[in-house]
C-alpha cells in the first residue's frame, strides 16, 4: 500500500496513489451527507416492508400496512358516487318529462349525459354528436324515430334493429333494385322524383314518371308527400337532411340496396339513470323536440294541464 | 511588514476596480494566509457596523424610508366608497373574486394588460433611473436597503454607535449582552411581524382580516404568509443585510451592466485625494499629499462595508452616505467638499484633466436617458389613455367548433356560440345582445323557447358579473360562410347608457352545391 501523506498546499491527507505526479486528496463526504444516505437506506427497507414493493413470480409483496393504490382509487370512486348519490336518487325517481322543472337537476343530468356520451356514443355519433354518413346527427331537428325526450330515451333503451329485443325500433326498406322489384330505369325515375321533393333538382318528365312509381312503392312508409313516418322510422325525404347523402348516386344506392342502420340497445348495458342523463343530454343539443307536440296519449295532456 | 496581495483578480468584491493605485494599507484587506497555511478562496464574513452620520443624503434617505414604509404599512387601511356591490378598501387584490381594486380603478382578469403595462413601466423606469442617476434604486428605494437601514437604526438605538457595537460584538456573553441582544432581536421580530402582517392586508379587507387574524379564524394561508415574511424579514434585514446585495441579488449585476460613462455614480476623485496622508503629514509636506486625510470615515459609515476609494464596485449601492461623511471631514479640515461625490465617469476624466465638470442637469440629459424617458412616458400615456377610454361593458364570443355548423331540416343553418356578457359596473344592468350583418338570422338561448328566436335578446346582467349564454344562431337556407358580429348594448339609463361592445366572429355553413 502506498504511503499516505499530508498535502502541504491544502493540509489534506492524500489517498496514497500517484500517477505521473498527480495525487488524489482524501476528502471524505461530509458526515451529515453520509448519515442522510444511511437514513435513506433505512427508510427504503421500512418502505419495502410496509408497502407493496417487491415483485414476485405471481404479483408482488403485499406490505404489512395493507395499502394499495387500487384500494385508494376504489375509496375515491366510492366517495365520488356517495357524493353523487343524492343526484342519482333524484334522477331515478324524477320522470324524464318532469326533469326540466328542476333546472339544477337538469344541468346535472346534461353534464352526466355528456360524460356518458363521450364513453359510449362518440364512436358512431362523433364527439360533437354531429354523426356522419349513416350515423344520425343528433344536433339537428330531424328525427327518424322522434326527437322528444321520451322518444330519445326509448331509442336508447331498446336500440335500433336489435335482434332479440322485441321492443326495438325496427323497420326495413326493400332492396328495390337487388330484389328485382324495380328496374334500373324505374329506380332512376324514382330518384329524380325524390330529389324534386327537396328541391335538389327541377321537375322533369323522368320525375313525373317517378311520381307514380313512388306512390305505388314508397308512399306506404314515406307518405305520398315524402315527409316520412316516424312509426316506421321512415325518413323525411322532403327536407334538407340526408343521412346517406343526397347525390343521385347515393340515393340510387339506397333505393337499389336499401339501408340498414343499427344501434345497440343500451338498456341492457347501462343503468336507467345513465340512460336518462344521456336522453337529457341528446335532447339538449339544440334539436330536441317539445314533448307536448308529439304527445298523442291523452293522459299526458291531462298531466300538462295544471 | 506590508502584506502581499495574493488575489488581485479573484476577489469578487473588488472587480471593476477603477482606482487600482489605492493605498494597500487601508484598502479592504483580502484574507492573507500565512505562507504555509492552506489557501482559502473564501473571505470570512465580517459584520458591518456602519457609523451614524448626518448630511443631505442621510436626510434624503430618512425621507425615502418614511415615505416608502408609510405607503407600505398604511395603504391597505385607506377606505374608498364603492357602493354596496364592491369592497370599500382603496387598494385590494381580491384573488378569490379575481378583481384588483386601486382607488377608482377596478381591474378585471382580462384587463391584466394594465398590470403587465405597469410592470413594464417599472422595468423601463429602473433602466431610466439607472441610466440617469446610477443605482438609486439600490441605494434608496430597494426594500432590502430600507429594512436594513431601519434595522441599523434599531442597532444604534439598542447597542449604541459603531464603536460600542464593535466592542459589544467582541465582548463575552454576559447578562448585559444577553439582555441587549434579546431586546434588539425582539424589536427586529416586532418589525418583521408587522411587515409580514401588512402584506396580507393587501389581499383582504384589512380591519376584518386583522380581527380574524387575532381571533384565529383567518385563512391558513394568511398565517403561513405572515410567518414566512416575518422569518425572511428577520433573517434578511436583521442578519444578511449587505450580503443580500452582494451575493444574493441579481439586480447589481444587471444594474451595473446598464451603467455607462454618462451615468451618475458615487465616485472617489483619486486625482484630487491621492496620495493620501493624515492631516499632520500633510501640514508638514503640503505639496506631497492630496486632499484625502485617510480618516476612513467613508468606510466607517458605509452600510455595505466597502471602501469607495477603491473605485466603482459591486458592493456600492450608491446610497451616498460616504459623501456625507467625506463632506463633513472636508469642511472640518477646511478643504473643498466633493472629494467623494456623485459624478459621471466622463466628468471625472474631464475634471482629472483640469476642465470644469458639466452641470448635473446636462449629464442627466444624455440620449440614453431621453430614450428611456420617452419609452416610459409613451407606455404611461398609453395606459392612461386605455384606462380613460375603456368600456365597462364587454362581450366575448366563442363559436362552437364541434360541430362547426348544423343543417336543419328546412335547409336553414344553425351555429352555436358561447357568449359572455360582461357588466363591469357595480350595479345590475339590462343588456341587449344583437346580431350584426347576418341577413335574416335569429337567435335563441337554451333558457328560452326555440320559437321565440329573434334578432335581439335582452338579459339582466348582475353587478360585476360576466353572464355566460349559450346562443344558437339560425340563418335561412342558402346562407354562406361569412363573418358577422355580435353587439352588446347596455340599456341602463343612469350609468353608461348606450355603452356597447361588439365582437367579430364567424358563421359556418355548408359548401354551396
Amino acid at each position: 500500500m502506498a504511503d499516505k501523506r499530508i498535502d502541504q498546499a491544502t493540509n489534506t491527507e492524500t489517498v496514497g496513489h500517484e500517477w505521473d505526479g498527480i495525487e488524489e486528496l482524501n476528502t471524505p463526504l461530509p458526515r451529515w451527507w453520509l448519515w442522510t444516505f444511511y437514513a435513506t437506506i433505512v427508510f427504503a427497507i421500512g418502505y419495502v416492508i410496509a408497502y407493496p414493493a417487491w415483485p414476485m413470480i405471481d404479483g408482488a409483496t403485499q406490505g404489512v400496512v395493507g395499502w394499495t393504490s387500487r384500494g385508494d382509487l376504489a375509496k375515491e370512486m366510492q366517495a365520488a358516487s356517495q357524493e353523487r348519490s343524492a343526484v342519482t336518487a333524484a334522477l331515478a325517481t324524477t320522470p324524464l318529462e318532469r326533469l326540466d322543472a328542476d333546472s339544477g337537476l337538469m344541468r346535472a343530468a346534461i353534464s352526466g349525459g355528456a360524460a356518458a356520451f363521450k364513453v359510449n356514443c362518440v364512436q358512431c355519433h362523433g364527439a360533437g354528436a354531429a354523426g356522419s354518413k349513416g350515423y344520425p346527427n343528433l344536433n339537428d331537428d330531424d328525427w327518424l324515430w322522434g326527437g322528444d325526450i321520451k322518444a330519445i330515451e326509448y331509442t336508447l333503451v331498446h336500440g335500433v334493429r336489435q335482434p332479440g329485443n322485441d321492443d326495438t325500433r325496427f323497420s326495413q326498406m326493400p332492396a328495390f333494385g337487388r330484389d328485382g322489384i324495380l328496374s334500373g330505369s324505374e329506380i332512376s325515375d324514382v330518384v329524380s322524383f325524390v330529389r324534386t321533393l327537396s328541391d335538389l333538382e327541377p321537375a322533369s318528365t323522368a320525375s313525373q314518371r317517378g311520381a307514380g312509381l313512388f306512390e305505388a312503392n314508397c308512399a306506404v312508409c314515406h307518405g305520398s308527400d315524402g315527409t316520412g313516418l316516424r312509426e316506421f322510422g321512415a325518413p323525411n325525404l322532403a327536407d334538407a337532411i340526408w343521412l346517406y347523402g343526397s347525390s343521385r348516386q347515393n340515393i340510387t344506392d339506397t333505393v337499389h340496396n336499401s339501408r340498414y342502420g343499427m344501434m345497440p340497445a343500451w338498456g341492457q348495458r347501462l343503468d336507467p339513470v345513465t340512460i336518462k342523463m344521456l336522453a337529457a343530454y341528446v335532447h339538449s343539443l339544440g334539436g330536441g323536440e317539445d314533448i307536448v307536440e308529439v304527445a298523442e296519449d291523452p293522459e299526458v295532456e291531462v298531466d300538462e294541464a295544471p | 511588514m506590508k502584506p502581499p496581495d495574493p488575489l488581485p483578480e479573484g476577489d469578487l468584491l473588488d472587480h471593476a476596480r477603477v482606482a487600482k493605485d489605492a493605498n494597500p494599507a487601508t484598502a479592504r484587506k483580502p484574507s492573507t494566509p500565512a505562507p504555509d497555511a492552506p489557501i482559502s478562496l473564501y473571505e470570512k464574513h465580517t459584520t458591518v457596523h456602519p457609523k451614524r452620520i448626518d448630511g443631505r443624503f442621510r436626510r434624503f434617505k430618512w425621507l425615502v424610508m418614511l415615505v416608502t414604509l408609510g405607503i407600505y404599512y398604511g395603504t391597505p387601511w385607506l377606505r374608498w366608497d364603492r357602493g354596496p356591490y364592491a369592497p370599500d378598501q382603496a387598494v385590494l387584490i381580491d384573488l378569490a373574486n379575481r378583481r384588483f381594486y386601486m382607488f377608482d380603478i377596478e381591474i378585471w382578469p382580462h384587463e391584466f394588460y394594465f398590470v403587465a403595462g405597469l410592470l413594464i413601466m417599472a422595468g423601463i423606469g429602473l433602466f431610466l433611473v439607472t441610466s440617469a442617476v446610477g443605482r438609486a434604486w439600490c441605494g434608496y428605494a430597494c426594500p432590502q436597503t430600507v429594512w436594513t437601514d431601519l434595522f441599523q437604526h434599531v442597532d444604534r438605538f439598542v447597542d449604541g454607535d459603531r464603536n460600542a457595537r464593535m466592542r459589544l460584538d467582541k465582548a463575552p456573553w454576559g447578562a448585559s449582552k444577553l439582555a441587549k441582544r434579546f431586546w434588539k432581536w425582539t424589536i427586529y421580530l416586532v418589525i418583521s411581524f408587522w411587515t409580514g402582517g401588512a402584506w396580507i392586508m393587501y389581499f383582504a379587507d384589512a380591519p376584518t382580516l386583522t380581527r380574524d387574524f387575532w381571533a384565529g379564524s383567518a385563512a391558513p394561508v394568511a398565517y403561513a404568509t405572515v410567518a414566512v415574511l416575518t422569518g425572511t424579514t428577520f433573517w434578511l434585514g436583521g442578519f444578511m443585510r449587505e450580503q443580500v446585495c452582494v451575493y444574493m441579488c441579481p439586480w447589481p449585476r444587471i444594474q451595473t451592466a446598464m451603467l455607462d460613462e454618462k451615468s451618475l455614480i458615487v465616485t472617489y476623485k483619486h486625482w484630487r485625494g491621492e496620495p493620501r496622508g493624515s492631516l499632520k503629514k500633510a501640514q508638514k509636506n503640503p505639496d506631497k499629499f492630496g486632499d484625502c486625510v485617510d480618516c476612513n470615515q467613508c468606510v466607517a459609515v458605509c452600510p455595505t462595508g466597502i471602501d469607495i476609494r477603491e473605485g466603482a464596485q459591486i458592493g456600492c449601492i450608491t446610497c451616498a452616505l460616504c459623501i456625507d461623511a467625506c463632506d463633513r471631514v472636508m469642511k472640518d479640515v477646511g478643504r473643498p467638499r466633493g472629494l467623494i461625490d456623485y459624478a459621471t465617469l466622463e466628468d471625472c476624466e474631464r475634471e482629472a484633466a483640469g476642465h470644469q465638470p458639466r452641470p448635473v442637469w446636462k449629464t442627466l440629459m444624455h440620449p440614453r436617458t431621453l430614450v428611456y424617458l420617452g419609452i416610459w412616458t409613451a407606455i404611461g400615456a398609453g395606459l392612461l389613455f386605455a384606462l380613460g377610454t375603456r368600456e365597462r361593458t364587454g362581450l366575448t364570443v366563442q363559436p362552437d367548433r364541434n360541430p362547426p355548423f348544423m343543417l336543419m331540416s328546412d335547409g336553414s343553418v344553425r351555429n352555436s356560440y358561447t357568449v359572455k356578457l360582461r357588466n363591469m359596473q357595480g350595479r345590475p344592468r339590462q343588456m341587449e345582445l344583437a346580431i350584426l350583418g347576418l341577413n335574416g338570422a335569429t337567435m335563441w338561448t337554451d333558457d328560452m323557447a326555440k320559437d321565440e328566436a329573434a334578432a335581439t335578446l335582452t338579459r339582466e346582467v348582475p353587478a360585476d358579473v360576466a353572464l355566460p349564454l349559450r346562443v344558437y344562431v339560425i340563418a335561412p337556407r342558402g346562407t354562406t360562410s361569412q363573418d358577422f358580429a355580435f353587439r352588446v348594448t347596455a340599456k341602463d339609463e343612469a350609468l353608461g347608457a348606450g355603452e356597447s361592445d361588439s365582437s367579430e366572429t364567424h358563421f359556418d355553413a355548408p359548401e354551396p352545391m
